[in-house]
């Protein structure tokens, strides 16, 4: 390692403008750059280039079902919670081309895809995504089998990750033991300071990115202050899942009145699917030409809140909201542990944001274990 | 690679999520709407390579129309042609209807668990089939028929709705012969009919079999299975020696897609056979 940049492990104080830098290191490193930027009154996941294209001078106001952008008088980069988008969308598309198949000789030749994916380096990671980026790691490639499109895309992965400042009333990453600071995972990972950040390197890959800019080494002032922002942050953090009596909470109820009765309030829009950082659901489609010669094999997001989800010959096995919402929820908080070893929720609380109805992940498994057969 | 690369080590494994083309040898009428399919991969490495285990099942491919997951009902030992019996029921299957001898299809498997045979040696074995339920035992009935001193009494409870509804009707002599009680029945009779009427589980009033040492292997409708279940346990028979094949919407046969999810269990990976014990907490929960 030259001496000109930090070692790994290392704390460094960066103004705020040499973040450009860093960004221009990296997209001259070969990576698409994908960060938070504002868009249709949210802050989303997009390709950036630039430090003004990051939400400056923004934030946010969640609450079970509201989402809100507004202006403040501070010109921070990022001081707002994660948005209705996660990183799932470009490690596990939505929508990807498995294979394609052609009739040649009389046989049917299958070719997976050729192109490689994007390296990406992902920017503004929140330590809750980092955590949902390590559940997928296990779902998609921690078994027998290994998802050869997820794998192509994370193994390249660079991970510039932001410690919260602040927090978001659905937020309960605490009580996941998630955030708010992460504490792994990343290559380098900022906490913005009022007119600095202070950076925490990760990998050689991080310190490397740091390259021709201006970083110091963190002064003990600059880390007092790094730490207090952060245990302020924690303290924020409100809501609370009690997770102790899971999953057996939720194997011991499945026949609960409770699921009746938030049936009745759930939509079954699957919006909490889409937005939640480890949902993996899928789905596949095929297409032909007209002369049944070639096809191609595409997989879709799914959710287990689609009707059409658990169809088998004879009927749907779960036909009512009831069995769909005791799916997704004792999946995310119980038989996740079983089949992964870990649960499916990171605390992030963008299920509670994005239902059109505000229902709280939080508050039903409360009201299950209120009503719970002793 | 970096720090925030994923903990697991990545190999750089063939796509589990690619078929392989094969080919149609022979179509065997069963029952009306009802057909077993011989197919041999086209490439003689995959079908050197290619193993299965009674009760597994492969996901059947057809371009532009779709995937399906059929258990293999041939006999194990013979891995080079690997029968599916297929119901035409929805979409990919009825295309599957539409092809003839010759046609290719792509072929990716085998997959999930398969039925407790090495368990099973030195025991008494009940076999319990409804309707579309026997194809995934045949491949039970065939290893036993290559090795029936291995095994005690073997009885087989079988029923579908019509008489000409009953699969592998032309091969339940070759069965008797080799020492299987074969008792059938069917829920509606028609005027040839001359057998039970009945239910399958109504079978086990007329067979008598010791609940020692003995296992229960049962395929069918969940409800049946249900009531296979409760005749089992009504003769003493443990629930660990109870074993079951459940069916589940399926897209990826791999752990991936999430459809087949049981509780903690993927019936693509832990199942489709499970042993009794271990799913009795979620075993007929309504819509589960």
């Amino acid at each position: 390692m030259p001496p000109n940049l930090p070692r790994v492990s290392a704390s460094v104080a960066l103004p705020k403008p040499a973040l450009q830098q860093v960004f221009d290191n990296l997209r001259a490193a070969g990576f698409t750059l994908v960060g938070p930027t504002v868009r249709d009154g949210t802050i989303v996941l997009d390709e950036i280039a630039r430090l003004d294209d990051l939400p400056v001078g923004w934030t946010d106001e969640q609450e079970p079902g509201r989402y809100r952008l507004k202006k403040t008088r501070e010109a921070q980069y990022f001081n707002y919670g994660v948005g209705p988008h996660a990183w799932k969308q470009f490690l596990h598309p939505s929508c990807l081309r498995l294979f394609s198949v052609e009739k040649s000789n009389g046989s049917w030749v299958f070719r997976p895809p050729e192109e490689p994916p994007p390296r990406y380096a992902f920017v503004g990671v929140r330590a809750c995504d980092v955590a949902a980026i390590g559940i997928l790691d296990r779902v998609l490639l921690g078994g027998e089998f290994r998802d050869p499109h997820y794998a192509r895309r994370r193994e390249n992965v660079f991970a510039l990750v932001v410690n919260c400042a602040r927090v978001n009333p659905t937020c309960f990453c605490t009580s996941m033991k998630t955030g708010p600071r992460a504490t792994t995972g990343f290559d380098l990972a900022l906490t913005e300071l009022p007119e600095i950040f202070l950076v925490a390197v990760g990998s050689d890959a991080g310190s490397e990115m740091l390259r021709d800019t201006p970083w110091e080494a963190a002064t003990a002032f600059d880390l007092g202050r790094a730490a207090r922002a952060m245990q302020d942050v924690e303290r924020q953090v409100e809501r609370q899942l009690k997770t102790d009596d899971l999953p057996r909470l939720l194997y011991d109820n499945l026949e609960h009145p409770h699921w009746d009765e938030v049936a009745t309030r759930c939509l079954s829009c699957a919006n909490c699917t889409l937005v939640c950082p480890t949902c993996f659901c899928t789905t596949v489609v095929d297409t032909s030409d007209l002369r049944g010669t070639k096809g191609e094999r595409i997989r879709l997001a799914d959710s287990c809140f689609n009707r059409d989800f658990s169809h088998v010959f004879g009927g749907n096995i779960r036909p009512n909201i009831r069995s769909r919402y005791r799916q997704w929820l004792s999946h995310k908080l119980a038989s996740w542990i079983d089949q992964f070893g870990t649960s499916g929720c990171v605390g992030c609380g963008r299920c509670i944001t994005w239902c059109p109805v505000g229902i709280e992940i939080t508050e039903e498994v409360n009201a299950l274990r209120g009503k719970a057969a002793k | 690679m970096s720090v925030a690369s994923p903990a697991m080590e990545i190999r750089n494994p063939a796509d589990p999520m690619l078929p392989r083309p094969a080919v149609i040898q022979a179509i065997r009428p069963e029952a009306a709407g009802i057909a077993t399919y011989s197919l041999a991969f086209v490439d003689p490495a995959d079908r050197d390579a290619y193993h299965f285990r009674p009760g597994q099942f492969n996901m059947l491919y057809l371009p532009g129309v779709g995937e399906v997951a059929i258990s293999l009902s041939s006999d194990p030992a013979e891995s080079q042609v690997l029968g599916h019996t297929v119901r035409y029921a929805g979409n990919v299957t009825r295309a599957i209807g539409r092809l003839k001898v010759g046609d290719m299809l792509g072929v990716r498997g085998p997959y999930g668990s398969h039925w407790p045979l090495e368990d099973a040696v030195g025991k008494n074995l009940i076999i319990v089939a409804g309707g579309i339920g026997l194809p995934p035992l045949r491949p039970v009935i065939l290893s036993i028929l290559s090795q029936r001193d291995a095994f005690g009494r073997v009885l087989l409870l079988y029923g579908a709705r019509t008489p000409a509804d009953l699969l592998y009707t032309r091969e339940f002599g070759r069965w008797r012969e080799a020492g299987i009680e074969v008792n059938i029945s069917v829920d509606v009779a028609d005027e040839s009919w001359r057998g039970k009427v009945g239910v399958v589980p109504q079978l086990f009033y007329f067979v008598r079999m010791e609940h020692q040492n003995t296992l229960v292997l049962t395929c069918g409708p969940e409800i049946m299975m249900r009531f296979v279940i409760y005749e089992a346990l009504a003769r003493r028979i443990p629930k660990n020696a109870i074993y079951i094949s459940m069916e589940r919407n399926m897209k990826c046969a791999v752990g991936f897609c999430g459809h087949c999810q049981y509780g903690p269990n993927f019936i693509c990976k832990q199942g489709p056979v499970f042993n009794y014990a271990a799913i009795e907490p979620f075993f007929g929960k309504e819509d589960f």
